[in-house]
């Protein structure tokens, strides 16, 4: 019996990418019967099926100790492949196929002050969240900081100023709380914040900065915004990384 | 052929990681600045040229097309990718910080929406 069970791990193991298929082709299924059946359509089936994502990852996270979420286990490596780095962005540069570039050009100005304001908004908010946990030196306040930012600027202002590992820890706590939340909840807060046409994803891409949390938010909220919102966010961590450990750490150090 | 779609695809990605990667470089981030945002513009320069010239047909644009459509899957397998874990065991600090900048960020957008509406024409509802 043990032997038959063994040889379906082996080859969803040896497929791992067809599994990964599959797997998120039936998850992505069940999301969207319960968007119908339990809510009515209220809740979009893409917005739980990111859920049921993000309760995997944990379960993996559990499971295996690592940092990879679901695709740490074995058999689901290729959910790994299948939402890494390279396929992400190859899915979300084909979004761009068939947008006007004058929508670009329109917003453009508005675009890039999005991104400034996002980046100085999440730097100080973070700042002021250390501060008021009582920590008191510009490096670790900055880092802390640049983690509210995206999970990548945190470390990479962290280590550039030479904060110490507790507090880079923290930082990418924060970033990654910060893209799980944009995640799931922008969907939720679509209409309230007028999230419904390209100039508002453009800004909505510049102020929140994490390209897994917008990419995966407007795909919940309306996939028709995922080029617009796409397009700023994918600067911000660059800028992040950029203003971080200069400007904004020179900023902070004359503050406190 | 499809393959020709998905190629220019690819080519447009590696193109704009590169150029992203220069960018880094160039303004001394060890990052890659924005090289998602360079390859959907040349993409979008690219399919406007060849749209106007008639030279892209059903099939290269199928290439193309396959890849937007399976976008939401791909999120859904990165969500599972993420370290969920990290950020709940984090501590409340880390939380607390990424959780209050998404909730001002959020609060923003409404309000550089109406700040630069001025200076554009009438916004189009998708």
């Amino acid at each position: 019996m043990n032997e038959v069970i063994d040889v379906v791990v082996q080859v969803l193991t040896k497929y791992s990418l067809i599994t990964a298929f599959a797997v998120i082709g039936i998850t992505v299924w069940v999301s969207y019967f319960l968007s119908d059946k339990l809510t009515r359509g209220w809740v979009h089936g893409s917005s739980i099926a990111i859920l049921i994502g993000l309760t995997l990852a944990c379960i993996g996270g559990i499971k295996t100790g690592g940092s990879k979420g679901i695709s740490d286990i074995g058999l689901f490596a290729g959910i790994g492949v299948l939402g890494g780095t390279a396929l992400r962005d190859l899915a979300i540069v084909s979004t761009a196929f068939g947008v006007r570039l004058d929508v670009f050009r329109k917003t453009g100005l508005t675009g890039i002050l999005s991104l400034l304001i996002g980046v100085f908004v999440a730097f100080f908010v973070g700042a002021i969240v250390a501060y008021s946990f009582g920590y008191r030196d510009a490096v670790s306040i900055t880092t802390i900081g640049a983690g509210a930012a995206t999970f990548l600027v945190g470390p990479v202002t962290g280590s550039a100023l030479g904060a110490s590992s507790e507090v880079i820890a923290l930082s990418i706590t924060a970033g990654l709380t910060k893209s799980i939340l944009v995640m799931s909840m922008t969907p939720f807060v679509a209409k309230y914040i007028g999230l419904n046409n390209p100039r508002s994803a453009l800004i909505y891409g510049g102020l929140m900065g994490t390209t897994s949390g917008v990419s995966g938010g407007l795909a919940a909220t309306d996939p028709k915004l995922v080029p617009y919102g796409a397009m700023t966010a994918t600067f911000y961590t660059g800028i992040g990384c950029l203003l971080g450990p200069s400007v904004i750490f020179v900023l902070i150090r004359s503050i406190v | 052929m499809a393959i020709y779609g998905t190629a220019l695809l690819s080519l447009c990605l590696l193109a704009g990681v590169i150029l992203g990667n220069w960018l880094g470089i160039a303004i001394g981030v060890d990052a890659n600045v924005g090289g998602v945002g360079i390859a959907m513009l040349i993409l979008i320069l690219i399919a406007e040229r060849l749209r106007k010239t008639g030279r892209i047909q059903a099939p290269t644009e199928k290439g193309i097309l396959f890849w937007s459509a399976i976008y939401i899957p791909i999120v859904v397998a990165m969500a599972a990718n993420q370290n969920v874990l990290a950020a709940i065991e984090g501590g409340p600090m880390g939380i607390l910080a990424g959780a209050l900048s998404v909730t001002v960020c959020f609060a923003l957008v409404p309000v550089l929406n109406r700040l630069g509406q001025s200076d554009s024409e009438p916004e189009e509802t998708l």
